[in-house]
């Protein structure tokens, strides 16, 4: 390989737009396939509200794995504790919640969901301090301790209200759809798609804009060389842990509203997806995190259609054909 | 002269190895010390230890007078000491303008610091907004170098600067270097080109299995041929 002179004009740095391409290719392809037009347009629809509630919930995880190593397998605790604090709101504001207004509605939703953040960010602070702290740089027992975490989190939460699903109704304002011609695209998925967006943009603009996310990206890369450089990584880690934990409690309140139920091992169906969703985009990656979820939520909707047979194992196979093609993901951050 | 740094007796382990086995050596303020060695022998695991990245397992570290060897590492880069990593552990991800404002902490960089900067790496101008991961390997070392004195440092550690480099690179950074040296910065260099080390060093210590096996004036090393393919296994002829 020939060294470059200081002198000598750089290569253009190649942007990677192939990713991106992934999720608009698929929804081509499958116009076709799907046949109806319609159908493909509220398939489509309800891959981007899935997709984008995945990556609210998935996207605190991936930071967490990029910039703190950290195998945190109890990260559905804060997706439960999420949904379930938000029923401690809903519960004594059920007229309000099923009151025709809008702003009535909203006058709940916001407040429950910002109080789950809060919970579910400061169960996060407690988990770091008392679970992580001891095993940095340990990832066997980090995957134990997160694990005993989770199921001590689940039971805790079965003994405080008890095994039965309770119900989350949607707020009346947010029931029904949007129709335009013969496409219907339920109002609540137009919302959740909003609000993940919503979470990208600000997460963007934070890594891309302030010196903070200056910091979580150089040492989601090389903590190392951060500390060297005289800031105290571990308090960042912290502040990553809390936010993470805080934006899965936000997912898992808008992921009960979207199944209109909570039980406390509601995590468990989203926790595989979650994983797939941090592993295909690549470690570390918000980018790479957003595109996975959106590809995951894709298969789930249009397998689930095309071929049902195929719904529970196609989330594993696109991780398959994923890695087959990149093996460290989408957008590989880290070396890891 | 005052000694800047000095290590007292300093033992580190790295998980089971005994790696430094009772360092002694003391860094004057305003020079240049040379830290040679065989590969193996312990001279970025020396530097390592310093910066707080492995924790001494005993002994004494001072800088200034103070002892920093239970400190963590981002307080002893806040008391002034700069490092630069033998990986140069640039952040590829970020431009270079990026890197910079990360090492300048929470002051402004400043201009003066950054023009002289680029006179002597004028290819960091020129990709300012460049991904530092697009870099070549010698404009990497330099982003890593600028990166360590962007702020006025009192003490310098410096992990093998021109390794892999190409010539015209290597002696670019040793220009650099002496440059940084007038100004009266204090350095720790570890170096195997021992050209750059005999261009640079006031001081020289060599070190074999974790111990400082030699110490004195580089000029001194540097004529004595005999000496040098005793404790390097080279000679300065060979290295030209």
């Amino acid at each position: 390989m020939t060294e470059l002179a200081a002198s000598d004009p750089l290569p253009k740095p190649k942007r990677d737009f192939a990713p991106v391409l992934l999720p608009i290719a698929l929804a081509l392809v499958m116009i076709p396939l799907v046949g109806s037009p319609s159908t493909w347009l509220t398939l489509t629809a309800a891959s981007l509200a899935m997709g984008m509630m995945i990556f609210i919930m998935a996207s605190g995880l991936t930071l967490v794995f990029g910039l703190m190593d950290v195998l945190n397998f109890g990260h559905g605790a804060f997706i439960a504790v999420g949904a379930y604090v938000a029923t401690l709101v809903f519960a004594p504001f059920a007229a309000s919640v099923q009151a025709d207004s809008l702003w009535v509605n909203l006058a709940v939703l916001a407040p429950a969901a910002l109080l789950s953040m809060a919970v579910s960010g400061a169960l996060g602070l407690v988990v770091e301090r008392v679970l992580i702290l001891p095993v940095y740089g340990q990832h066997l027992k980090q995957i134990l301790m997160t694990t005993g975490g989770l199921i001590v989190a689940e039971q805790t939460l079965y003994a405080l209200w008890g095994p039965q699903i309770i119900p989350m109704p949607l707020p009346s304002s947010l029931r029904g759809s949007f129709i335009f011609g013969d496409v219907a695209i339920a109002k609540y998925r137009v919302l959740a798609t909003l609000i993940g967006l919503a979470v990208f943009v600000a997460i963007q603009l934070v890594l891309n804009r302030t010196k903070l996310g200056l910091l979580i990206r150089a040492g989601v890369e090389n903590r190392e060389m951060v500390e060297a450089l005289g800031y105290r990584i571990r308090r960042l880690f912290l502040g990553v842990f809390m936010t993470g934990s805080a934006l899965a409690g936000l997912g898992g309140v808008m992921w009960a509203l979207y199944r209109e139920q909570v039980h406390a091992s509601m995590s468990d169906e989203l926790t595989v997806l979650i994983f797939v969703v941090v592993i295909i985009g690549g470690l570390g990656s918000i980018g790479g995190c957003f595109i996975g979820a959106i590809l995951v939520a894709m298969i789930a909707n249009y397998g689930g259609f095309l071929v049902p047979k195929l719904a529970l194992v196609s989330n594993i196979l696109l991780m398959v054909a994923i890695l087959m093609w990149r093996p460290r993901g989408l957008y590989a951050v880290t070396s890891r | 002269m005052t000694d800047l740094l000095k290590l007292s007796g300093v033992h580190t382990h790295i998980g089971r190895y005994h790696i430094l086995q009772g360092i002694d050596l003391a860094v004057p303020q305003g020079q240049v010390t040379m830290l040679l060695g065989r590969n193996g022998a312990g001279k970025t695991t020396t530097l390592r230890t310093i910066m707080g990245l492995w924790q001494a397992s005993s002994g004494e570290i001072t800088l200034g007078g103070m002892r920093i060897e239970s400190l963590a590492t981002p307080d002893i880069a806040r008391l002034g000491v700069g490092y630069v990593p033998e990986s140069m552990a640039v952040f590829s991800d970020l431009t270079v303008k990026e890197n910079l404002i990360l090492a300048a902490r929470d002051a402004a960089m400043d201009d003066t610091q950054l023009e002289w900067i680029f006179g002597f790496f004028p290819a960091l101008r020129r990709f300012w907004l460049s991904r530092a991961g697009s870099l070549s390997g010698g404009q990497k070392q330099m982003l890593s170098i600028a990166r360590a004195i962007i702020e006025p440092r009192k003490l310098l550690l410096i992990d093998e600067p021109t390794k892999g480099l190409a010539p015209a690179i290597v002696m670019a950074l040793i220009e650099c270097l002496k440059e940084i040296k007038r100004k009266g910065a204090t350095i720790l260099l570890v170096e195997q080109n021992f050209f750059a080390a005999r261009e640079l060093g006031d001081s020289v210590l060599v070190m074999d299995n974790g111990t400082i096996v030699h110490r004195g004036e580089m000029a001194d090393l540097a004529a004595d041929v005999p000496l040098q393919e005793r404790l390097l296994g080279l000679s300065l002829e060979a290295h030209q």
